[in-house]
């Protein structure tokens, strides 16, 4: 019999919500250009909007502040670059020597943008984080003093799941004069976000995180804030990301957003029951074990772990095979030879950052499959334990 | 569904054979450790030598290391036993993938360790018993003198990964100063890939 896998990496993707699946096969009809002037294409550009509108609200924005985007990670790489336009006769241009602040715990996408333009003459500097993965705040006004045009700090880590406060740092960056965006792409339908809470200028969402379509994304630019596309040739997203529409892409967006709106917070205190039996099961079966990120301050879903002398890639590879899906922050599942940088820049050392592995909860988790994974865990350390040359050690 | 490795892999991986269990007696003739935790891999070679035949009899091992490393040992393992010791230091981390069936690119770095820790157990037989003569010597040549960049370093940037010369100086900085390496450094940089690639 095929064994029913246990999914619980649901921060890397997530499923598409039944609710999702049903909206995108009716959205089949709007094949038309929502640009074309036709009744077809009038339609798509009707439905299109709608889904704005709706996306917007549930971020707390104004439908002319949303932007749609091919993913996260395009969504960054624009905030990212809208000082940096190549153009002479670009508006944007005038700031080439205006530095941007960013964080040693962003995603890729972050991270190698930032080293692309701080190889391009741009001023980039990072934020150390604390143990837990906080933003040292005193830090950041220091390096505001050093005058800088953009700030980039993450919602909430894909890696260990800390929680940074969003508002606070905003306020911050403001007093200073300098533009906020946040890659809120794990914490958007996790937990309720408003933007004008929140102050920031720029937020980035994305679909696939929250049981939408991958492929489509998000992006907030608060009214009035200078902006430069990435994408340029079209009139698309108020000439702000050309290309033509993902309609199906958008309906499924809108439709996984409203089903946030509908089970995120039930969703969000089942599975902190379930973290919580987690760790506790976690921590009476297997010795020598360290949980990273924020205990408090951290998405309800995420559980990140690290066992003393196994090695990630090898813990996820035997649970593999019991059919348990999770992900690890060791190099060599990654193709490079180091450890997750995340966890790095949390103090943890390399050997411990190669014995990692993230735990991440969804809507789909059951109570059942938390206990399957309780039950085949402590096996599996055990097993690559005894074999480990680097266990004994420790105990 | 393919598995992440090969069926070999997986076979080694699930049910790996001769490690050495806690609390085994294995009285060892030669053992050898190489590799370090903090890059994600260490290991620890046992064997126990046929004097007569000049021969491996058994062996034993521990890695900390992911299901390459693991995969590979066991297979290194199998294929050790009687074999001849002269034999045995010169198996090559290609002969071991060949056995598994091959590995993806990105994990062929993973199972360097196994040939080297046994390397290292032979010597360190051949050190217990008198025959010092016959370790092979692996003496870095220095490449790059302004960077101090050894060929071994550059055979182990060429493992991680370094397919160009941009790529090795990437990572060993070495030609980044008088540049007079740099026909030197290209000529070993493919030597290397051809070794472990091709």
């Amino acid at each position: 019999m095929q064994k029913q896998i246990v999914y619980l990496d649901n921060n890397a993707t997530t499923p598409l919500h039944p609710e999702v699946c049903k909206a995108l096969n009716e959205a089949m009809e709007f094949y038309g250009n929502p640009s074309s002037l036709h009744a077809l294409g009038r339609m798509a550009r009707q439905r299109v909007e709608q889904a704005r509108e709706n996306i917007a609200a549930f971020i707390g924005a104004d439908k002319d502040e949303v932007i749609f985007v091919g993913s996260g990670s395009e969504a960054n790489n624009t905030v990212l670059s809208i000082f940096t336009c190549p153009s002479r006769n670009c508006a944007c241009a005038p700031n080439k020597h205006i530095g941007i602040i960013t964080t040693t715990i962003e995603h890729p996408c972050v991270m190698e943008t930032s080293r692309c333009l701080s190889d391009r003459g741009l001023g980039v500097s990072y934020l150390d984080v604390d143990k837990d993965g906080k933003v040292d705040v005193n830090q950041l006004e220091e390096q505001l003093a050093k005058k800088a045009g953009l700030v980039s700090i993450m919602m909430a880590n894909n890696e260990i799941g800390t929680v940074q406060d969003i508002k606070k740092l905003a306020e911050i960056v403001h007093k200073h004069g300098a533009l906020f965006h946040t890659d809120a792409v794990q914490a958007v339908g996790k937990f309720p976000i408003n933007v004008r809470e929140l102050g920031v200028d720029f937020l980035t969402l994305s679909g696939h995180k929250i049981y939408g379509p991958k492929g489509i994304g998000a992006l907030y630019v608060k009214k009035g804030v200078h902006f430069c596309p990435l994408i340029r040739g079209g009139h698309q997203e108020y000439g702000r990301r050309a290309g033509t529409e993902n309609t199906l892409g958008i309906i499924g967006l809108e439709k996984a957003i409203q089903m946030r709106a509908q089970e995120m917070e039930q969703e969000e205190k089942r599975l902190f029951e379930f973290k919580a039996i987690l760790k506790k099961g976690i921590e009476e079966q297997i010795p020598d074990i360290r949980f990273n990120g924020h205990p408090e301050d951290c998405l309800a879903g995420t559980l990140n772990v690290s066992f003393n002398g196994a090695e990630g890639e090898a813990i996820l590879l035997y649970l593999d095979l019991e059919g348990v899906a999770v992900s690890t922050g060791s190099a060599c599942a990654s193709g490079s030879l180091d450890p997750s940088h995340v966890l790095l820049a949390t103090g943890l050392d390399a050997e411990r950052a190669h014995g990692s592995i993230r735990i991440s909860m969804g809507r789909q988790t059951t109570k059942e499959e938390i206990d399957y994974l309780l039950e085949v865990l402590p096996r599996v350390i055990k097993k690559i334990r005894e074999m480990s040359t680097a266990y004994n050690k420790v105990k | 569904m393919d598995w992440a490795y090969t069926d070999k892999v997986k076979e080694h991986f699930t049910d790996p054979h001769n490690i050495l269990r806690d609390g085994e007696d294995f009285p060892s003739d030669g053992k050898g450790k190489v590799g370090n935790v903090k890059c994600g891999d260490e290991m620890m070679f046992l064997i126990q030598v046929d004097k007569e035949k000049k021969t491996i009899k058994d062996c034993r091992w521990k890695t900390y290391g992911c299901a390459s490393a693991i995969a590979s040992t066991s297979m290194l393992s199998d294929m050790i036993k009687g074999m001849e010791l002269e034999k045995a230091y010169q198996i090559t981390p290609k002969e071991i993938m060949q056995q598994l069936g091959g590995l993806p690119e990105h994990k062929v770095h993973c199972s360097v360790l196994g040939d080297k820790a046994l390397r290292a157990a032979i010597d360190d037989y051949y050190q217990n018993s008198g025959q010092e003569d016959k370790i092979e010597k692996e003496e870095a040549k220095i490449i790059c003198q302004c960077m101090n960049v050894t060929d071994h370093e550059i055979e182990h940037a060429v493992l991680e990964g370094a397919r160009t010369y941009y790529e090795l100086q990437e990572r060993t900085k070495l030609g980044t100063v008088c540049g007079q390496c740099k026909d030197d450094a290209e000529r070993l940089l493919s030597e290397y890939i051809q070794k472990h690639y091709s």
